[in-house]
C-alpha cells in the first residue's frame, strides 16, 4: 500500500471513496478484472472439458462432422478478430502515451471489427441452418449420430462466445463515448486497459474454438 | 467532522436508501432480510416432510408432492440460504471492518450481487409457486433433461442469476482482503475470519461458473429436445454428474469454511487466549479449499465410476479431513486452560466443534468404498451432510450472528435466553439427525415418502426433534426483534474481544472508522489470565 502518496487532488472525481489513492484503485481494478477471467476461463472450461471428452469418445464422428463446418468463414474470424485485438491494444498504448485523441479512433476500429465478426458468424449460421447442421429431426442423415454432439456444441460454443463478443461490442461502445468526452488520459485509462483485457480473453477463447471446430484433422 | 453523530443506520432511513446503498453493512442487512425469507419457506418444506414421515404409509402429501418438497427444500437452503449465509451477511458487514477499510472495493457491484440474488430467488420462488419441480436438488440427466414434467428450466435460470451473484461477492473479497487491507495489516495479523472467507471466496469464484455451464447445458438440452447428456447420440449422463459434483463439492467448503471462521474469531474472544496454532488454522483453510477441488467423484462410487478412479477419490476424501482435523485440535489446544465463558456465540462455537466432529467422522465413513457402497442413497448420508450444513454451518451462523449483533445493531440481545436457544438447537438438532444416522445403517432409502414400518420410531423421534428445533430458531427471531428496541445499548466492544471491528462504534459510523486505524500487533492478543476482570481499552 503507498501511504506516501495521497489522494491528489485533481484526481478527486476518479477516486472512489474506498481507496486512499488512484495507485490502490487502479491494483484492485486490476485484481478485480483477472480474478473475473479465471471466473470466465472456469466457466468455457465446462464446454471445453465436454468436448474433449467426447472427441475422445467419438474421434470419428468428430472429423466427419467438422469437415462441414465452414472452415473459410472461421478463417476470415480469426483473422477479423485478431485485428480487432490489435487495434484494441493500439487503444491501451494510446492512452498510455496520453495520445488522446488517438483513443477513440481506435476503439471505433475494435468496435466495426467485432461487428463484422458478428456478421460473418451470422452467414455462417445461415449456411449452417441451410446444410442441415442443427441438431434434431431434420440434421443431416449422412452423418453419424454423433455428429450431432459435436454440432450441438458448436453451436453452444460459438453461441456463448458470440454472446461474449456482444457484450465486449457494448462496453467498448459505452468505453468509446467516454473517450469522446474526454475521460481518459496519461494518468487515467484503467477502464481501457481492464476492457482491453476482457477483448483479449474474448478473442483467446475464439483463438481455442477454431482449431477444436474447424481444423479436426483438417489435412487428410 | 459532522458524521461522528451519525452511524450507518440513521444515514438515511428511506426505502431507497436502503435499496440504492453501496454501504456493505447495509448489504449485509439486506442479505440477511433475504436469506432469512427463503429459509423460512425452505423450513417450511422441511417441515412438512418430517410430518408426512410420522406414519409408514403416504397419507399427508403424495409421491410427487414429496419430490417436490424435498427438491424445494434443498434448492432453497443450499443456494438462498446456506452459501451466502456467512459470506453475503456477516463475510458482508466484518470483513471490511476487521481489515480497516472504509468499504468493499467494488460497492456497487456488492449490491448487484444482492439483485442478482433476488432476481435469482425470485425465478426459484415463481417456479415453485407455478407448480414446483422434482428432480431434486441435484438436477441429474437424464431426468431433467428429458423425462421430469415440471419446471426445470426456470428453477436453473434462477440457481445460474444467482450463481454469478455468488461470484461477484467472491470476486469482491478477493480484491478486498489483497487490496484494502489497513497499513499495518499483514497477512498473518488477520484474524482468521479473513484467512476463511479468503478460501470461501476462491472456491465461489472457480467453481461456481462450472455449475453455471453445467445448469445451462442441462437446460438448453431440455429445451431444445436433444443434447449432450442424451444416451440415444452417445452422450453420456454421467458427464453432468462429474460437472455437477465438480462445483458441488467444493460448494459444500463453501458451506463450511465460513463457519469455521466465525468458530475461530469466537473460541478465541471467549477462552480470552491467543489462537493455538495461527499457521496452521490458516493455511488448513486454503488446503481444504485447494483439496476440496478434487474429491469429486466421491458422489459417484456407484454411479459407474472406475473402481480405480474411486479409489483414488476415496484417498483424497481421507487427505481432505487432515486440515478440518486440524481446526479442530487446534481450538479445543485454544480453549485449553483458557478462561472460558459460555455466552451464547461460545455456546454455538462449542455446538459447532461436536456436531462438526460427528458429521466429519462420518464423512470419513462415507469416504470409504466399501461402507459407501452399503449406506448409499439411504438416510445415513442425509443425517452426515445435515450434521455438516445445520450442525456446522447454521450453528456457526447463528454464534457469528450473536458474536456480531451487538456490532451490527449496537444492542445486546438477552444473554439468559440466547443460551436457552443454543442448547435448544443443540438439542433438537441431535434428536432430528441421530435417528437419521441409525434409520440410513438399517437401510432406510432417502427421499421416499413410505416406509417399512420397523423404521416408524426412529423417524417420530426424528420429527419430534424437528419440533424443538423449529423452537429454537424461532426464539432467537424473537428476542433479536426485542432487543432492537429493548436491548441495553453495547458499547463499542461490549466481548473485550481483539480486532479491528470492536474498535469502531457501534453500530459503525458510515465509512467504518474516523480515521484509519493502524495495526501493530497480531490476530487475538488477549491479555494474560491474571489481568481478566479489569476493564480495558483492547
Amino acid at each position: 500500500m503507498n501511504l506516501e502518496n495521497p489522494k491528489m487532488s485533481e484526481e478527486n472525481s476518479i477516486v472512489t471513496e474506498q481507496f486512499e489513492d488512484a495507485q490502490q484503485q487502479a491494483e484492485a481494478s486490476h485484481l478485480g478484472i483477472w480474478t473475473f477471467i479465471a471466473t470466465e476461463i472456469l466457466f468455457f472450461g465446462g464446454l471445453f472439458l465436454t468436448y474433449t471428452v467426447y472427441r475422445h469418445f467419438y474421434f470419428n464422428a468428430f472429423v466427419a462432422a467438422s469437415k462441414h463446418t465452414d472452415v473459410m468463414f472461421g478463417t476470415i474470424n480469426s483473422v477479423i478478430l485478431l485485428t480487432s485485438s490489435f487495434t484494441m491494444a493500439l487503444a491501451v498504448h494510446a492512452a498510455k502515451e496520453n495520445r488522446v485523441k488517438k483513443i477513440a479512433p481506435f476503439l471505433a476500429l475494435t468496435i466495426l471489427l467485432g461487428l463484422a465478426f458478428l456478421v460473418v458468424k451470422g452467414f455462417e449460421y445461415h449456411k449452417d441452418l441451410h446444410d442441415h447442421l442443427l441438431p434434431g429431426a431434420n440434421f443431416d442423415p449422412s452423418l453419424p449420430p454423433q455428429a450431432q454432439i459435436f454440432f450441438w456444441l458448436y453451436w453452444a460454443m460459438t453461441g456463448l462466445h458470440g454472446i461474449h463478443v456482444t457484450v465486449g461490442i457494448g462496453i467498448l461502445t459505452v468505453m468509446f463515448a467516454s473517450a469522446r468526452r474526454g475521460k481518459f488520459s496519461g494518468s487515467y485509462y484503467t477502464p481501457i486497459e481492464l476492457t482491453g483485457l476482457y477483448w483479449h480473453f474474448v478473442d483467446i477463447i475464439w483463438l481455442f474454438l477454431y482449431p477444436l471446430l474447424y481444423l479436426v484433422q483438417r489435412h487428410t | 467532522m459532522n458524521e461522528s453523530e451519525k452511524n450507518y443506520l440513521s444515514a438515511g432511513d428511506t426505502v431507497k436508501s436502503w435499496l440504492l446503498t453501496t454501504d456493505h453493512k447495509r448489504i449485509g442487512i439486506l442479505f440477511l432480510f433475504a436469506i432469512l425469507f427463503f429459509f423460512s419457506v425452505a423450513a417450511v418444506a422441511a417441515a412438512m416432510m418430517r410430518l408426512e414421515l410420522l406414519t409408514p404409509q403416504g397419507d399427508l402429501v403424495l409421491s410427487e408432492t414429496y419430490n417436490k418438497l424435498f427438491t424445494m427444500h434443498g434448492v432453497l437452503m443450499v443456494w438462498f440460504f446456506l452459501i451466502p449465509s456467512i459470506p453475503s451477511v456477516l463475510g458482508n458487514f466484518v470483513i471490511p471492518l476487521m481489515i480497516g477499510a472504509r468499504d468493499v472495493a467494488f460497492p456497487k457491484l456488492n449490491l448487484l450481487s444482492w439483485y442478482l440474488f433476488i432476481i435469482g430467488g425470485a425465478f426459484v420462488m415463481h417456479a415453485i409457486i407455478i407448480g414446483g419441480v422434482d428432480t431434486g436438488w441435484t438436477f441429474y440427466a437424464p431426468y431433467s433433461t428429458a423425462y421430469s414434467n415440471t419446471h426445470v428450466i426456470e428453477m436453473a435460470a434462477g440457481i445460474f442469476i444467482a450463481g454469478f451473484g455468488s461470484i461477484l461477492t467472491g470476486l469482491n473479497f478477493i480484491v478486498t482482503i489483497h487490496k484494502l487491507r489497513a497499513p499495518g495489516m499483514t497477512w498473518f495479523r488477520m484474524p482468521i475470519f479473513l484467512w476463511s472467507m479468503y478460501s470461501t471466496s476462491i472456491i465461489l469464484v472457480l467453481a461456481t461458473p462450472v455449475l453455471a455451464i453445467t445448469l445451462a447445458l442441462m437446460a438448453l438440452e431440455r429445451f431444445w429436445g436433444i443434447g449432450i447428456f442424451d444416451p440415444k447420440l452417445g452422450g453420456d449422463p454421467v458427464l453432468f454428474q462429474h460437472l455437477f459434483w465438480f462445483y458441488s463439492h467444493p460448494a459444500v467448503y463453501i458451506m463450511i469454511l465460513p463457519g469455521m471462521g466465525v468458530v475461530s474469531e469466537v473460541v478465541t474472544c471467549f477462552s480470552r487466549k491467543k489462537l493455538f496454532g495461527y499457521y496452521f488454522v490458516a493455511f488448513s483453510s486454503v488446503a481444504i479449499a485447494i483439496i476440496g477441488f478434487l474429491v469429486w467423484g466421491h458422489h459417484m462410487f456407484v454411479s459407474s465410476q472406475s473402481i480405480y478412479a474411486g479409489i483414488v477419490f476415496s484417498f483424497l476424501s481421507f487427505l481432505v479431513a487432515v486440515p478440518s482435523a486440524i481446526k479442530v485440535f487446534n481450538w479445543t489446544m485454544t480453549m485449553y486452560r483458557g478462561s472460558i465463558s459460555f455466552e451464547a456465540p461460545m455456546l454455538y462455537a462449542l455446538s459447532f466443534i461436536a456436531l462438526f466432529v460427528i458429521g466429519g467422522l462420518t464423512g470419513l465413513m462415507l469416504a470409504t468404498l466399501a461402507v459407501d457402497v452399503h449406506v448409499h442413497g439411504t438416510y445415513f448420508i442425509v443425517a452426515h451432510f445435515h450434521y455438516i450444513m445445520v450442525g456446522g454451518m447454521v450453528t456457526a451462523f447463528m454464534g457469528g450472528l450473536h458474536y456480531w449483533w451487538p456490532k451490527i445493531t449496537g444492542r445486546m440481545y438477552p444473554e439468559k435466553l440466547a443460551q436457552l436457544a443454543a442448547l435448544i438447537l443443540f438439542g433438537g438438532f441431535n434428536l432430528t439427525f441421530f435417528p437419521q444416522f441409525i434409520l440410513g445403517y438399517l437401510g432406510m432409502p432417502r427421499r421416499v415418502h413410505d416406509y417399512a414400518p420397523e423404521f416408524q420410531i426412529y423417524n417420530v423421534l426424528s420429527t419430534v426433534g424437528a419440533s424443538i428445533l423449529a423452537i429454537g430458531y424461532l426464539l432467537p427471531l424473537i428476542y433479536f426483534l426485542w432487543s432492537l428496541f429493548y436491548g441495553k445499548k453495547a458499547g463499542a466492544n461490549p466481548w473485550r474481544a481483539t480486532g479491528l471491528e470492536w474498535k469502531t462504534s457501534s453500530p459503525p459510523p458510515k465509512h467504518n472508522f474516523e480515521e484509519t486505524p493502524v495495526v501493530t500487533e497480531g490476530a487475538y492478543n488477549y491479555p494474560p489470565l491474571n489481568e481478566l476482570g479489569e476493564s480495558e481499552n483492547v
